[in-house]
C-alpha cells in the first residue's frame, strides 16, 4: 500500500522535474519577453535589457521596482512598477516610465480590479483618460485629481480609481526622488 | 463505433457544466470572454484525458485505502505539467498591452487540480474502466465542458464587451453586467434553461 504509494508519487515527481527542466528557458523567456514589451510601452527609447538591470525602493511596506532604460552609456529613463492600495477593488499596479529628469513619459495598467465601463477606463484600450500624464513632471504639476485640488482630470463617475491612480504613479515618483539617483 | 458514444455523451447528455453542474467554479470564473472560456476548456481536457488513461492503467495495482491520494497525485502532477507548458506557451501579452491567456486565466489553472470533474471521472470511470474507453470519456467531458465554457464565454462577451473572440463589432461598451460576477449567474441560467428545453424536444422526437 505504502510502496505503491511511493512509487506513484516518485513516477509523477520525475515527469514534473522533466517538464521543469524543458519549459525553464521557455518560461523564463516568456517572462523576459514579457517585462521588455511593457517597459518599451512607457520608457523612452533604449538599447540595454532593462529587465536586468533593476533596484527598488522600499514605499509604503512594499517596493517600487525601477528598471534602467540605457542608450548607449547614457541612463535615457526609468520605468518604475508601482501600486496603490486605494484603488476600488484590490491593488492597482502601474508601470510608469520617467525620464532623468522625473518627467512622465508613458503609463501602463499591469494589474487591476476596476469595474468594467467605470473604473477601467485608465486603460489605453478602454479610453485616452492616461495620456494627460504624459509630459507632466510631477514636480510641478500635482498629482491630485481636481475635486481635491490637484491638476489631473478625474474619470467620470471613478473618482477612487483616479485617486487611485494618482496615487500610484506619485509613489512612484517619490521613490524615483527618493532612490533614483543610483 | 459502439466506443464513439463515450466523445458524444459530454456534449449534451451528460454535459459536465449544464447537466451534471459539476466544476462551476472555474465555469463562472473564467467566462469573461470566449477565449478565456476555450482556454479553460482545453487546458482542463487535456488533465482530464491523461488523467484518465493513467488512472485506467494504474487503477488494479493501486489498493483501495491509498486509491483517492493516489488518484490526485496523478491529476496534481499533469495539472502542475500543463501548468508549466501555460506558462511557457501562452505567455505573450496581446499587441495592445492585453493581459495574456495565462494571466488571464491565473489561479484557476492550478484549481483544476481540485476540479471535480477531474476526480470524478477518475472515480466514477476510469477506475472502472479499461484505457481505451477512459481515454474516450475524457476527451468527451472535456470537449463537452470547453464547449460549454466558450459558449458562456461567447453569449457574455457578445452581451457585455460587444465582440467576439475578441473582434469589436459595436463602440463603446455593450451591457457590462454580464461580464461581471452576476451575469455568469444570469447567463448560466439561460443557458441550462435552453439546454433543457433542447433536451427535452430531443427525447420527445
Amino acid at each position: 500500500m505504502l510502496l505503491t504509494l511511493l512509487i506513484i508519487s516518485l513516477l509523477a515527481s520525475a515527469a514534473m522535474g522533466a517538464v521543469y527542466n524543458l519549459t525553464k528557458e521557455p518560461i523564463d523567456l516568456a517572462k523576459g519577453a514579457k517585462k521588455t514589451l511593457a517597459i518599451q510601452r512607457v520608457a523612452p527609447a533604449f538599447d540595454n535589457h532593462p529587465g536586468e538591470e533593476n533596484f527598488s525602493v522600499a514605499a509604503d511596506g512594499d517596493s517600487v521596482y525601477f528598471y534602467i532604460a540605457r542608450k548607449g552609456n547614457d541612463t535615457v529613463g526609468y520605468a518604475a512598477e508601482t501600486f496603490s492600495n486605494k484603488a476600488f477593488g484590490g491593488t492597482l499596479k502601474l508601470l510608469v516610465g520617467f525620464s532623468p529628469d522625473g518627467t512622465i513619459n508613458d503609463i501602463a495598467v499591469l494589474e487591476h480590479k476596476e469595474t468594467p465601463g467605470l473604473g477601467d477606463k485608465m486603460t489605453k484600450a478602454k479610453s485616452d483618460w492616461s495620456y494627460q500624464f504624459n509630459g507632466k513632471n510631477p514636480g510641478n504639476y500635482k498629482l491630485q485629481v481636481k475635486k481635491d485640488g490637484g491638476d489631473v482630470d478625474a474619470i467620470t463617475a471613478s473618482t477612487i480609481t483616479s485617486r487611485a491612480y494618482c496615487d500610484a504613479v506619485q509613489r512612484a515618483y517619490d521613490a524615483l526622488k527618493k532612490g533614483g539617483k543610483q | 463505433m459502439s466506443q464513439l458514444k463515450h466523445v458524444t455523451k459530454g456534449f449534451l447528455k451528460e454535459n459536465p457544466t449544464f447537466v451534471l453542474f459539476l466544476g462551476l467554479c472555474p465555469t463562472l470564473g473564467t467566462t469573461g470572454s470566449a477565449i478565456n472560456g476555450l482556454g479553460m476548456g482545453l487546458a482542463t481536457t487535456a488533465v482530464l484525458t491523461l488523467s484518465n488513461v493513467f488512472i485506467a492503467l494504474f487503477s488494479k495495482y493501486i489498493p483501495d485505502k491509498v486509491r483517492i491520494p493516489s488518484f490526485i497525485v496523478i491529476i496534481a502532477s499533469f495539472v502542475t505539467i500543463v501548468d508549466l507548458l501555460m506558462s511557457a506557451y501562452t505567455n505573450t501579452p496581446g499587441p495592445h498591452g492585453e493581459p495574456s491567456l495565462y494571466d488571464n486565466l491565473g489561479i484557476f489553472i492550478p484549481l483544476i487540480v481540485v476540479n471535480c470533474i477531474v476526480l470524478g471521472r477518475a472515480e466514477a470511470f476510469a477506475a472502472k474502466n479499461s484505457v481505451l474507453p477512459s481515454l474516450l470519456d475524457g476527451i468527451g467531458i472535456g470537449l463537452g465542458f470547453s464547449f460549454a465554457l466558450t459558449l458562456l464565454g461567447t453569449v457574455r462577451e457578445l452581451l457585455g464587451n460587444g465582440s467576439f473572440f475578441g473582434h469589436k463589432f459595436i463602440q463603446g461598451d455593450g451591457m457590462l453586467i454580464f461580464i461581471m460576477a452576476p451575469g455568469a449567474f444570469l447567463a448560466l441560467g439561460y443557458l441550462i434553461m435552453i439546454m433543457n428545453k433542447l433536451k427535452k424536444k430531443l427525447a420527445n422526437s
